[in-house]
């Protein structure tokens, strides 16, 4: 018979624990949590202030007229309707296009792919690389492919299509991320129960991720609702008075409000402030959405 | 300090599966001969030869390591879905080859069942969970009366039959096990293949999931993997018992079978030294 022998440490020398290194450490501890509070302060601090100051300057112009009037180049006349119609076109349909297309490939690499072939790890390396691709560079690409190249036009389809492209990495990687999230154990037990591959990611894996990747894909919306910079390259003109369509001239809010803020009349500022209010709302209420989601369908595996 | 020993002859005194002639009477369904796996040219198993019969339990006993759960996923081509897993030899089911390569892994899997280690309930209702196997494979039929006769036959029925839409999440590890064994009844299998059915289960739930096999065993045959020599003593007719052939050269192990016999041998005369060391403690 074995006899096992608890292995001991013999020349460990425990601490000093006298009242100096005693309070010593409570110090550090009381110091530590002074800068973690500081620094909750400053990113927490940031976005009440700017909450705060965006309502207090645009409460003055937030009204109906907002809402639902035509751009003027009068300030007390002017509304945003054009502008946030446009912007819940834009959303819907990248909305539309991302989904798709981000939730098929992320469906491919996690499922499919052979991550022992060359061209897999390439497209996976390239798919992280074109989300850190500033959101400028898919506006230029977008001016010179989508609306010159394939002669789209500057219109609300166009401005839909680069969108896409500046959010479709992120909807991919959050995809893979709630499909990992499933657990192999289930694919195991479908399989074993004689489901094909097909009938396994159909029935199985997607509607265990699907709250995952609505989360991500309302995250990503968020960020296509609030960009301007590419929307300024494919020509999101900013004076629009009339209702946009698909194929028409359009402006979003974002572009709306930058032009606002270029306006010399004080009160076109007042404007711009309000406009950004309706630009929170609509961002801050998506993400609501996507918070909601993910604590409701949070599962225990 | 003293090793617990298991004593071999309490071990003996519950095995009372059918003798050797008898299980050898009934149907051939599994006829495996040289089979070797490797992953990634790692040899985890080689060279089994082995026997299993209709309508009786056969258990795969031995050591961490030494490839019993890498062997029963062969029986439904589970190795498959493992990338650089390779399955090399003969397994015959009734006869027919089930690595040919006109043979469809889906439809081997419709006909032998698995239940694994860890409770693996879908995140469905527990109607939902019954009912996927018939629903993935279209059969004919009331679903409502397959699933409750699936139920009934892993004893699970009287306990969830209000229940039915409830989510299977929130059943006991032990209840969740024999969900699990009604899902793969549902689909009116051959062959039960078991990995550690109870090894994540209380010893109240081990008992009822043991139960089970005796009766399951009535209509269908079973392969169960265990670590635990008294439960292969309990529920088996036939145990083969695995080990680990170390290679001198280079160190490396891989798993072999030693010995296949009727249990109450296996655990009373095993020809085998190793066999005996392993049953009575003495190695593992």
């Amino acid at each position: 018979m074995t006899v096992i022998e608890p292995h001991v440490e013999r020349d460990h020398v425990p601490a000093p624990d006298d009242a100096t290194t005693r309070q010593g450490r409570a110090w550090k501890n009381r110091l530590f949590k002074l800068a973690m509070l500081f620094c909750m302060f400053v990113a927490f601090g940031t976005l009440a202030v700017l909450l705060v100051d965006t309502l207090v300057t645009g409460w003055p112009a937030l009204s109906s007229q907002l809402l639902t009037g035509l751009p003027s180049t009068v300030a007390g006349e002017a509304g945003a309707r054009p502008a946030i119609l446009a912007t819940l076109y834009l959303g819907a349909l990248v909305l539309l296009f991302s989904v798709p297309i981000g939730v098929l490939t992320a469906i491919y690499l996690e499922e499919y792919a052979n991550r022992e072939r060359w061209w897999n790890r390439a497209i996976e390396v390239n798919i992280q690389n074109l989300a850190a691709v500033p959101a400028i560079v898919y506006g230029i690409l977008g001016l010179a492919f989508i609306v010159r190249g394939i002669g789209v036009g500057r219109v609300v389809l166009a401005g839909g299509l680069i969108l896409t492209l500046v959010v479709l990495p992120t909807v991919v990687v959050a995809s893979r991320e709630a499909i990992r999230s499933v657990p192999d154990s289930i694919r195991q037990g479908a399989f074993a129960l004689g489901a094909t591959k097909w009938q396994v990611v159909w029935r199985q894996v997607l509607p265990a991720a699907i709250p995952g990747m609505a989360t991500g894909a309302i995250l990503a919306l968020s960020r296509a609702v609030g960009e301007t910079a590419p929307l300024i390259m494919v020509g999101a003109i900013t004076y629009v008075a009339f209702n946009p369509t698909l194929m028409g001239p359009y402006t979003a809010l974002p572009v709306q409000i930058y032009n606002w803020t270029k306006q010399p009349d004080a009160d076109f500022q007042v404007l711009a402030a309000a406009g950004a209010v309706v630009l929170l709302v609509i961002v801050l209420s998506m993400n609501a959405v996507a918070i909601v989601l993910r604590n409701r369908y949070r599962r225990q595996w | 300090m003293e090793a617990p020993r298991i004593d071999s002859g309490r071990i003996a005194e519950v095995a009372h599966g059918l003798d050797r002639a008898e299980v050898e009477r009934r149907e051939k369904v599994f006829s495996v001969s040289d089979l070797s796996v490797a992953y990634h040219g790692n040899v985890a198993l080689d060279g089994v030869d082995l026997e299993v019969h209709k309508n009786t339990v056969t258990a795969f006993i031995g050591p961490s390591g030494c490839g019993k759960s890498t062997f029963i996923r062969c029986f439904n081509r589970m190795n498959d879905l493992i990338p650089g897993a390779k399955v090399s030899g003969n397994v015959l089911y009734h006869g027919e080859d089930l690595y040919a390569r006109d043979v469809d892994a889906v439809e081997i899997r419709r006909r032998i069942g698995m239940v694994f280690q860890k409770p693996n309930p879908f995140p469905k209702s527990i109607y939902d969970n019954v009912a996927f196997g018939p629903r993935v494979l279209g059969m004919k039929g009331s679903l409502d009366d397959r699933v409750e006769q699936a139920l009934r036959q892993a004893a699970l029925w009287d306990e969830v039959k209000d229940r039915l839409k409830d989510g299977a999440l929130g059943l006991s590890g032990g209840q969740q096990q024999r969900l699990c064994i009604a899902r793969a009844l549902a689909v009116n299998p051959d062959v039960i293949l078991m990995d550690e059915p109870a090894s994540a289960l209380d010893p109240i739930s081990t008992t009822r999931i043991e139960d089970l096999m005796h009766e399951l065993k009535r209509r269908y045959t079973i392969i169960i993997v265990t670590h635990n020599m008294q439960q292969a003593a309990r529920v088996a007719d036939m145990t083969a018992f695995f080990s680990v052939l170390v290679n001198e050269e280079g160190g490396r192990r891989h798993g072999i079978l030693v010995e296949y016999d009727s249990t109450t041998k296996i655990f009373t005369t095993p020809s085998d030294k190793r066999t005996e060391d392993y049953v009575t403690g003495r190695f593992g």
